[in-house]
């Protein structure tokens, strides 16, 4: 009798382990389409040829040195958004958590734009092209960077003082992102037009402004993380169960939650500053893993790294090609995409699993 | 095991929930705490388990200070069943039980745990359950699962926070019976209830507490109706029927 129990367990972990392949599957399958998408005609037989050394100078540039890095960004970037996304929610205990929840985009954003306007960083001129230039890139990503880790350091001190309880730290992320777009606003005021269009377009969420230097940085903060929250999945599980609960098994509970949200909000951080606001991602995928495969973390995170780099690749995909010439910048797709996603979710009930 | 408190105090942010606390435990009893809201039921038990830190004083597990067990020593000794789960995420019952394993577990489950998890639900006729998302259970279902997830720690001790509160008489009684079969299989039992008439019924020992104090403790003739009447600070009178008791709160 227990054997057929197991046996059954078993299965059901295979039937989730097939669910992640799966998506893998389909992340080459959209890896590929992204390649020879775009204005500049490559088709397989040019991939081939690079892949043997025997490209064209123009092929190898479009796709190494533009279609590669911003596919590597984005599947790196869903991947961050999407884990930091899973993990909070579950140590927030609450579905509407999301990476953002403790203010990052906010925090970001204030910062880009202190870069911009009190830095000097954007540009007085306008570019070439209609795209306000920002002259100082990096100073506008680290300013961004900065800020966003304050707006974190803010709530670790505060639930030091309160207690790490997920009303706390959702209460105090709030109160965070209000504050920051009070001084949005106050330094939008004083900002010259130029300025203005800068800082509106560094918020949208774009990967074209991916490169590869930064997507060697995104790795490096990226993986650790990955590692570390599915070093921690018993833990997170646990807490999903209360926080009671959690410390009658042997938890300390304040400590790993505090440590999952700085975890969280590094890598999150990281892809904010270098791409801007990209939205639904950490909120949506998590929840369409969840409802596929459940909640245990164990699967959730693995499957939600796959599943967030996929989604964003295809919306970047689409962004690139849906009006193509012009490419859209990818943060607007994903709401478009996302904030429907997230009503069908809602209408078909959000905690039910289907294949576990 | 047995469980020895010595003069415990615990206050939240400086109101006391606890003081002067002194009681013995022995293995196999089944103690049944009661008194009215706010009386320290909840606390006391959070307190024994580690999950609350008592301010003074010690309690002893078999003569061995508590502070001396690290967290996850503990979590093999004692468990604790919450009173419910009002936020439940998506995980079928084997997912649920197998979490009691945690203290065991360094990177996945072995072997062991996934038998002894089989072999609790199978004991607890969860067996057919085992894939069925716990969301979609009964209420009496769901609070099986959880005392079968605090079986899976392999404890000497089990501590529940009114585990019987959301259920009906038939569910009460069940949950009740198998932890009358626990005690008798040497696991103590510490069950905080509302319901004085099933703690006469079940427990071997109950234990009033009055404002955070043990106002009486001792067998079942500790229910008297002077008892009651001080504890609860409400007019009852006692029927009795083929040598059992029951309270019954007077109308006014």
């Amino acid at each position: 009798m227990p054997e057929r129990i197991i046996a059954q367990y078993r299965n059901s972990l295979k039937r989730r382990s097939y669910f992640i392949i799966t998506v893998s599957a389909v992340l080459l399958i959209t890896i590929y389409i992204a390649l020879v998408s775009g204005s500049a005609d490559i088709g397989i037989k040019d991939l081939i040829d690079l892949l043997l050394g025997k490209g064209t100078p123009l092929t190898s540039q479009i796709v190494l040195q533009i279609r590669m890095p911003r596919i590597t960004g984005a599947i790196l970037g869903g991947t961050a958004l999407a884990i930091s996304g899973a993990v909070i929610q579950s140590l927030l205990r609450n579905p509407l958590a999301s990476p953002f929840t403790l203010g990052i985009s906010g925090a970001s954003a204030f910062g880009a734009a202190f870069a911009i306007i009190v830095l000097g960083a954007g540009s007085s001129y306008a570019g070439s092209n209609d795209i306000p230039l920002v002259t100082q890139p990096y100073l506008v990503t680290g300013s961004a960077f900065v800020w966003s880790l304050g707006s974190v350091a803010v709530i670790l001190l505060l639930s030091r003082y309160r207690g790490a309880t997920p009303e706390i730290i959702i209460l105090s992320g709030i109160i965070i992102s209000s504050l920051f777009a009070a001084g949005i606003s106050a330094m939008q005021y004083f900002a010259d037009n130029v300025q203005l269009a800068s800082i509106v377009f560094w918020t949208f969420g774009d990967l074209g402004r991916a490169s590869w230097k930064d997507t060697l940085i995104l790795v490096l903060i990226l993986l650790p993380v990955l590692v570390y929250f599915i070093y921690q999945r018993w833990n997170y599980k646990s807490l999903n169960s209360g926080d009671d609960y959690a410390r009658s098994l042997g938890v300390n509970v304040t400590r790993v939650r505090l440590s999952g949200m700085v975890a969280a909000s590094l890598a999150t951080a990281v892809v904010v500053s270098f791409y801007g606001i990209i939205a639904f991602v950490g909120l949506v995928v998590p929840h369409i893993v969840r409802r596929i495969i459940g909640s245990d973390e164990q699967f959730l995170i693995p499957a939600a790294a796959v599943f967030g780099g996929m989604f964003l690749l295809l919306a970047d995909t689409l962004a690139r090609t849906i009006i193509s010439p012009v490419i859209l910048p990818v943060g607007i797709l994903t709401s478009f995409i996302g904030a429907p996603l997230f009503l069908f979710l809602l209408i078909r009930g959000m905690e039910k699993s289907y294949w576990t | 095991m047995k469980i020895t408190v010595h003069d415990i105090e615990f206050s939240y942010n400086g109101s006391p929930a606890l003081q002067n606390v002194n009681t013995a435990i022995e293995k196999g009893d089944f103690v049944a705490l009661v008194g009215p809201n706010g009386s320290g039921k909840s606390t006391l038990i959070k307190c024994l388990n580690g999950i609350l830190k008592y301010r003074k004083g010690a309690v002893l597990i078999d003569d061995r200070p508590m502070d001396a067990f690290t967290p996850n020593e503990l979590a093999k000794e004692m468990a604790y069943v919450p009173q419910s789960e009002n936020k439940k995420s998506a995980l079928h019952v084997f997912d649920v039980i197998l979490l009691g394993r945690k203290p065991y577990i360094y990177w996945k489950p072995s072997e062991h745990d996934l038998r002894v998890t089989a072999n609790i639900m199978k004991t607890l006729h969860l067996e057919d359950l085992a894939m069925r998302d716990v969301n979609t259970l009964s209420g009496g279902q769901q609070q099986t699962v959880y005392i079968a997830r605090a079986l899976a720690q392999e404890p000497d001790i089990l501590l529940l926070d009114e585990p019987t509160a959301n259920l009906d008489i038939k569910h009460q009684v069940e949950v009740l019976e198998l932890l009358k079969k626990l005690a008798n299989n040497g696991i103590t039992v510490i069950i905080a209830l509302h319901d004085i008439n099933m703690a006469m019924r079940y427990a071997t020992r109950i234990m009033m507490l009055k404002k955070g104090s043990i106002f009486a403790s001792g067998g079942r003739e500790t229910i008297t109706k002077e008892n009651i009447e001080e504890l609860y600070d409400i007019k009852v009178h006692i029927i009795r029927d083929n040598g059992n008791i029951f309270i019954v709160p007077d109308r006014s």
